[in-house]
């Protein structure tokens, strides 16, 4: 058994039940709408609402569904490292979008 | 570093023999060994190598002038649209990481294959299917796609040529791509052998963790875009299509920030090869060991801010090309860096003036041309008078040929004997050695004159005044050939007809030289324990 088959059954995984799941859910459809009713406003609304109400969205799946909540220091830092490099991409293109 | 018994190892049967249930091709094509699986991509590499390569000479012998009607424009459109994708996307991309690191990566931290040998393999399927797809966009639909290597849109969603598919190609190539990465990180975080801290990992490895980190966090963007080109071609979603509010910029800010950071996903491994090879042969130890391996995550991190580059003249906005062009200059300092401490353990070394060390100091020549013809891009004025034409091509074939692609050979001449236990003839390889290196600069620095005179890239044919450069580039690029063939067929002959090669035939002093030559199955008798530096000298002699 390896090292970590070992820590796997030593520490069976954490699960968030199914009230969680279903609350999780509730708020995703809750922000879809929002997201749509906040896009009537014009494009600039739309654009706002597709850079706040979807990383919120995208976070809580990331917390509870793929279990982000129960990882280590570890794990956490890699997604950390992955949302700051997309988040300096954003900032880079934003460079030349904002100022043609 | 601590030696486990070479003696021991040698005496089981090399990975070359089959020992499990299967045998012959069948056990080649269902093996999880990390060995085997760095000789399949060897194996398919260099046949993508020389394939990309007879394209190039076609495509050298259209600007001759006695023979400009050889093809119509549209299949000049299509061979170097051809000649990119295989030797960027088949060859250039995965050659150092998924050969040379697929094989030497648990060799060197001690360890016995990579954490996910399975996926490994799967890896490997992913790339043959990927270059299958390629292959077969050229004689499927409406015909090669006449792009170039870059895909741009808005024409890449408006020609009637095999696009879809050949994009479709790259998506899954970038599947092989992410999976080694995940792989090779894994691995350099558990695997390591007992005593192999960080700062005693060889900094080949540095550079495949490097290299990795870019592979994960750069090549899903790729993977997204041309899902999106596909989405175009399909659907006609509109996203980079301006005729329906899209944004044909858009296409080149995701593209490039795949495509830059890969530029370093093609020549980090290439530096760490080099950097292998050069202590053994200045016989001391790195100079500046830790300011190399920071100056690989550096040239990660930094390299991956710098796409904008490429779109100086696209229309991109002022403060944005400012802005890229100060990262531009930025990111060559990590690279200087490395080149600073290459010729310093060069400085009072005892030089063993071998083949692997004339191919890697000529990379280091070669690298610095096109680095500093890179950095002269960076700079906004000059990139408005070079962009397009020649100077770029010139540029870009000195660092991923004469880096990479030099390093390539470099590596293969400094593994080779480990690899498969057999010596090649230095003799030819210092042969070979003369037309590879004057062939090249006749090609590609002719290109970079050419440019400056004004020659657009990518035409099928040019004005009387470029005819003089075209020729001798032409010609230069059939005695680069000619090395390239002696340097393989070297090869060829070694692998039937070689000698023996000892376990440690340079006397190198990194772990994978510990072992037999070729490895056994499970690299080690017993695992070894570090309790030293990688490069420490002298090496204690082994048979």
């Amino acid at each position: 058994m390896t090292e970590q088959t070992k820590s796997m059954v030593e520490h069976p995984e954490e699960s968030p039940g199914y009230g969680t799941f279903v609350a999780v859910w509730a708020a995703l459809v809750v922000l879809t709408g929002l997201l749509v009713f906040v896009s009537h406003f014009g494009q600039k609304a739309a654009v706002w609402g597709l850079l706040t109400i979807t990383p919120l969205k995208a976070g809580l799946v990331f917390y509870f569904f793929m279990h982000l909540k129960y990882e280590g220091p570890l794990v956490k830092g890699v997604v950390f490292v992955a949302l700051g490099t997309l988040l300096i991409f954003f900032a880079l293109t934003y460079a030349d979008v904002a100022f043609r | 570093m601590s030696a486990p018994s070479a003696t021991a190892s040698a005496s089981e049967p090399s990975f070359l023999v089959d020992q499990g249930p299967r045998h012959g091709l069948l056990a080649w094509l269902t093996t999880t060994d990390h060995k085997r699986i760095g000789l399949m991509y060897l194996a398919a590499m260099v046949t993508f190598f020389f394939t990309g390569a007879t394209i190039g000479i076609f495509m050298r012998l259209v600007q001759l002038s006695s023979l400009s009607h050889m093809m119509t424009a549209q299949t000049y459109n299509a061979l170097f649209t051809v000649h990119g994708v295989i030797m960027i996307f088949l060859f250039v991309i995965p050659g150092l990481p998924a050969v040379f690191g697929n094989f030497f990566l648990p060799l060197q931290i001690g360890a016995r294959d990579v954490a996910f040998p399975r996926l490994n393999l799967a890896s490997w399927y992913f790339f043959m299917a990927g270059a299958v797809l390629a292959i077969t966009s050229l004689f499927t639909g409406g015909g090669p796609p006449d792009t170039g290597w870059t895909f741009y849109a808005p024409f890449s969603i408006k020609t009637g040529t095999n696009v879809t598919l050949a994009v479709f190609a790259a998506f899954v190539l970038g599947f092989s791509s992410m999976l080694t990465g995940v792989n090779f990180i894994t691995t350099i975080h558990r695997m390591r052998a007992p005593g192999m801290k960080w700062f005693r990992m060889p900094l080949f490895c540095w550079s495949l963790y490097a290299t990795a980190w870019v592979q994960i966090l750069a090549t899903p963007v790729l993977a997204i875009t041309l899902v999106l080109v596909i989405l175009e071609r399909l659907f006609g979603i509109g996203i980079f299509d301006p005729a329906k509010g899209g944004d044909p910029l858009l296409y080149q800010h995701l593209f490039w920030i795949y495509s830059h950071p890969a530029v370093y996903i093609m020549i980090l491994p290439a530096m760490g090869a080099i950097t292998e090879i050069i202590p053994t042969f200045a016989r001391r130890t790195i100079f500046g060991y830790k300011a190399i391996a920071f100056s690989s995550m550096a040239i990660a991190g930094v390299g991956s801010l710098v796409w904008g580059h490429h779109m100086f003249t696209s229309g991109m906005s002022l403060t944005g090309d400012m802005i890229f062009s100060l990262l531009t200059m930025i990111v060559a300092v990590p690279s200087a860096i490395k080149v600073f401490n290459w010729t310093a353990t060069l400085y009072k070394g005892s030089i063993d003036f071998q083949p692997p060390l004339l191919y890697a100091l000529t990379f280091i020549f070669l690298f610095c041309i096109g680095g500093l013809t890179g950095v002269m891009q960076g700079a906004l004025a000059v990139n408005q008078h070079v962009h397009d034409t020649y100077f770029i091509v010139g540029h870009f074939h000195y660092v991923m040929f004469g880096g990479t692609g030099i390093a390539f050979f470099a590596a293969l001449l400094y593994w080779f004997p480990k690899m498969f236990g057999k010596m090649y003839s230095r003799k030819v390889a210092y042969i070979a050695w003369f037309p590879i290196f004057v062939g090249f600069n006749m090609l590609y620095f002719t290109m970079l004159v050419l440019g400056l005179e004004g020659m657009p890239r990518r035409y099928y044919h040019h004005l009387p005044q470029f005819d003089t450069g075209h020729v001798v580039a032409t010609v230069g690029s059939w005695i680069l050939v000619s090395g390239l063939l002696i340097l393989f067929g070297n090869f060829a002959y070694a692998l039937f007809k070689g000698k023996k090669a000892g376990s440690n035939p340079w006397g190198g002093p990194t772990l994978e030289w510990t072992t037999a030559s070729p490895p056994p199955q499970e690299n080690f008798a017993t695992i070894p324990t570090v309790t030293g530096p990688p490069y420490a000298f002298p090496v204690e002699p082994r048979p």
